[in-house]
């Protein structure tokens, strides 16, 4: 193409050019301190709400107070910890799944890993009301050790199982879909025909999927701390990956990937961050959907940073939620993913009402 | 310099055999692959690709077949441009060019600066460079193809093929294509799917497919290539020689 005219670069074009470059990083280093500073004080709110709802000057007896200062260093401080990992976790996982499926709608629970969680927290639900009828009080009472956490992250990872053997493996985006959308319904289907015989169990799938952080303590933490730390720099390294897939499979192929491993180990990142995340939570919608697709409006970025962005959005999402639903009606709590469900909810409408306007 | 051959190439899309019995080559220099729609041009290409099971046959790069090849190694070699590539994701013009690097440096490699010189050069070739900031979806079809005609030559491969590159692209960067595939054809492997014939006649052979079987393959200007082309396209275009050079005239009288 040297045989057409070459613009000049010395032109205004190249001081566009400039501009833009600058424009993007500014974006992205602007964006991670906003997301540092609300986490900042995010946690600080967290630390003050307690039964009174936001009071200072409540706080501020709490730290003078032995026995509230265990309150603030056992309950507090490690929920409000676990609520910003928990939504690292969820975010991290939303940006891999719209990454891994090309599309900004998908969610990281579309590979039946909520499915799979809430199948098996009923089951243990149910089993636990049966004790002594149907099920012997050994039995149940080996479930109740086996715990709903331990219970919620296998059934979450057995929901992934079941879609992979479904779709055959990883090497057809579409086949997962069809087969994680088939994997929802059947077991979501099964879930409700174990609560219409016990209705204990009903109860408790209902505060599974709604979202709590109300159980999340220093074990939990630590937990969610090592799973973020494996997770987030596995989701780095294969970014560029996500980077490729986004020109499709056959070019990403033709860039020398091996799709169906790439694929595999993407859908194996997802399934371990979502199987923990609501193994210490429950079902949280719409923060792994909704954190990246703030990332891409404030700061488009490759994968890379879009990865780590979006679990620090996810974080504080969740974060602000959780302060929310603890301080509005104190000392009565909202379920965390009712706020967040109107909270991300509110956001995709107002989005929706733009690109009408436009 | 690389050569690549087919033998016996059979291509199975959805249980119908769109390729039969493929036996080809492609030497250094520029090959154009034309032929009537659904002649299985693109499944050839992505067939020389690696990107597509083969129901029978062999691709073979110096003599090497490709599927005993590593993803990796057998992109460092062959590169390939779609037809038409989906866009999503937010990767400006300079982030996809320098995918073309990924062959060489994987996953975890970091460009240096010696990638970014070749990603420059590739983005210089293709006049995208003024552009490099902007964003892939906010450019027009012809700005994306040569942003990903750009790729492709980051790449460095030594075989390119290339699905319709001149999709989209208005008649000066047309020509300015056809210049570019001359020179690369001179140390290169330039292979591509042409619709537009008159271009395809300025390439150094042409190879003719209808109904997904070789009809016949020589130079641009072998009569007996000639005759086998109008003959491929139901007689819907005549060529004529003008001086040193064969044209195509479409055929509208009886």
């Amino acid at each position: 193409m040297s045989a057409l005219p070459v613009v000049d670069a010395a032109s205004d074009t190249a001081g566009t050019t400039a501009a833009f470059a600058l424009t993007d990083a500014a974006r992205r280093r602007r964006l991670a301190i906003a997301l540092v500073v609300a986490a900042v004080l995010l946690i600080a709110a967290g630390l003050m709400v307690g039964s009174q709802g936001w009071s200072w000057s409540a706080f501020r007896a709490d730290l003078a107070d032995t026995q509230a200062g265990l309150i603030l260093g056992e309950i507090r401080l490690p929920r409000t910890v676990g609520a910003l990992m928990v939504g690292g976790l969820l975010g991290l996982s939303g940006a891999v799944a719209q990454g891994l499926f090309r599309n900004p709608l998908a969610d990281p629970y579309l590979l039946g890993s909520a499915a799979g969680a809430s199948f098996a927290v009923v089951l243990v639900l149910t089993a636990g009301s049966m004790s002594g009828h149907a099920i012997g009080f050994a039995t149940a009472a080996w479930l109740a050790r086996f715990g709903l956490v331990a219970a919620a992250f296998a059934g979450a990872l057995a929901g992934v199982l079941l879609t992979l053997a479904l779709a055959r493996g990883a090497q057809e985006g579409v086949r997962l879909l069809l087969a994680g959308v088939v994997v929802g319904v059947v077991l979501g289907a099964a879930s409700d025909l174990f609560t219409t015989v016990s209705p204990e169990a009903l109860r408790g799938k209902q505060v599974f999927m709604l979202g709590s952080t109300g159980f999340l303590g220093w074990a939990s933490v630590t937990m969610l701390g090592a799973g973020l730390a494996l997770a987030l720099p596995l989701g780095m390294r294969l970014s560029r990956a996500l980077d490729a897939l986004s020109l499709g499979d056959d070019s990403a192929a033709s860039l020398g990937l091996d799709l169906p491993r790439i694929r595999m180990a993407l859908v194996v990142l997802l399934a371990m961050c979502t199987g923990l995340a609501v193994s210490q939570s429950g079902l949280v919608a719409f923060v792994g959907l909704v954190a990246p697709h703030l990332v891409r409006r404030c700061a488009p970025a490759p994968h890379a940073y879009t990865l780590a962005a979006s679990a620090g959005a996810g974080g504080v999402l969740l974060l602000a939620a959780d302060v929310l639903a603890r301080g509005l009606i104190a000392p009565q709590e909202l379920p965390v993913g009712v706020l967040t469900a109107l909270l991300g909810g509110g956001y995709l409408l107002w989005l929706l009402h733009r690109r009408r306007v436009a | 310099m690389s050569d690549l051959r087919t033998r016996k190439l059979r291509v199975a899309l959805a249980g119908r055999l769109v390729l039969h019995d493929v036996s080809c080559s492609f030497h250094p220099g520029w090959t154009a692959i034309v032929g009537p729609n659904g002649a299985g041009k693109s499944t050839l290409l992505r067939a020389l690709a690696g990107l597509i099971p083969l129901a029978g046959g062999s691709v073979r790069l110096d003599g090497q077949d490709i599927a005993t090849l590593s993803p990796a190694g057998r992109a460092r070699r062959i590169a390939w441009l779609a037809q038409q590539a989906p866009v999503s994701g937010e990767l400006t013009v300079r982030e996809t060019v320098r995918l073309g690097r990924l062959p060489h440096l994987g996953l975890f490699g970091s460009p240096t600066a010696k990638d970014e010189r070749i990603v420059d050069d590739a983005m210089l070739t293709t006049e995208c460079r003024d552009w490099q900031h902007r964003r892939l979806h906010e450019l027009s079809g012809g700005e994306r193809q040569r942003v990903m005609l750009a790729r492709v030559l980051a790449t460095e491969a030594p075989v390119l093929l290339l699905d319709e590159p001149t999709t989209h692209l208005d008649p000066p960067h047309q020509v300015a294509l056809a210049r570019l595939f001359k020179q690369l054809a001179a140390s290169r492997t330039v292979v591509s799917v042409l619709h537009d014939l008159p271009l395809a006649l300025h390439a150094d052979r042409l190879l003719v497919l209808r109904r997904g079987a070789v009809q016949a393959a020589g130079s641009h200007d072998d009569p007996a290539l000639h005759a086998a082309l109008t003959a491929s396209f139901d007689h819907a275009v005549r060529i004529e020689q003008r001086g040193a050079r064969a044209v195509v005239l479409p055929q509208l009288e009886d």
